[in-house]
């Protein structure tokens, strides 16, 4: 752990980021935007992993070992939902979610 | 005030500000490069917190892999010079109060719970003994979940090349 910082600053400052990605999620019409608002998430959820890890059990890695599957899954969920983008961009000529609606019925 | 405080405040400063700048952007190419802060300045709390192997993947695969990738998509769908419009206000209201509500929620129950640090002694992260957790079956082993996650790896390649493959001419099959 680091001398002089309590564990509450880590968690108050990856609680809001989490938020911050929250809002944009909801706010953001487009598809890639709101991908990049999930990444906030992730990022977020990264840090509290390692911080209670650091501080709380730092004779073990759970946390640890948790964050780094996490960013392999973030990686593949990148990569499959940028396949799906370019594909929605060649049909339709546009990424916002007000006009992906050709599958409803 | 020591220099690893200054650093957390100052990493965590960037974060914040430039977290909030990604989502109220209206040019999406800026919305990635702040992204880009965002994720070097949180591997640069993971150096703080002495994971280096985790800080070096943070850089590698999130700042190197993912960005890039979010860049290169962006090329292929905006224009350089295309703008947003303004969200709408029901929108923006919406949600904004979802995350005042929630982050007021959490930081209430947050900073009144105590949390108790384990009194042990700090088991030194090097490379010798991630790679010993990660591939034993044993105690503290992780083969299992290192496993899943190279097949859900190998699934996610395949399904973003079947996906993103343009379709083939039906006449020039064979």
């Amino acid at each position: 752990m680091i001398q002089g910082i309590p564990l509450e600053h880590f968690l108050i400052v990856s609680t809001i980021m989490f938020f911050i990605g929250v809002c944009g999620f909801i706010i953001r019409r487009n598809l890639i935007t709101m991908l990049m608002a999930i990444e906030l998430i992730l990022n977020s959820v990264n840090i509290n992993f390692v911080v209670f890890n650091r501080y709380l059990y730092p004779d073990q890695m759970q946390g640890h070992f948790f964050s780094l599957f996490i960013v392999g899954i973030a990686a593949a969920e990148a990569s499959v939902a940028i396949a799906l983008i370019i594909n929605i961009y060649r049909n339709l000529k546009n990424i916002d979610v007000e006009n992906v609606s050709e599958m409803k019925y | 005030m020591s220099l690893s405080v200054l650093m957390f405040y100052l990493l965590s400063g960037i974060i914040l500000t430039f977290s909030v700048l990604s989502i109220t952007t209206r040019r999406i190419l800026r919305a990635a490069v702040y992204l880009l802060f965002v994720l070097v300045a949180t591997s640069g709390l993971y150096f703080l917190l002495k994971y280096q192997f985790m800080a070096a993947v943070q850089l590698t695969l999130y700042a190197g892999g993912i960005v890039v990738l979010i860049i290169f998509s962006i090329l292929l769908t905006h224009h350089i010079t295309h703008r947003f419009n303004r969200p709408e206000l029901t929108n923006l209201l919406m949600g904004i109060s979802v995350a005042v509500i929630g982050s007021g929620v959490v930081l209430a129950t947050l900073l009144t719970h105590p949390f108790k640090a384990a009194n042990v002694t700090e088991l030194p992260v090097d490379m010798t003994e991630i790679g010993n957790q990660l591939l034993s079956t044993g105690k503290n082993g992780y083969v299992l979940p290192f496993e899943l996650i190279s097949i859900l790896l190998l699934a996610a390649m395949i399904a973003a090349i079947v996906v993103a493959k343009k379709e083939k001419n039906k006449n020039s099959e064979i």
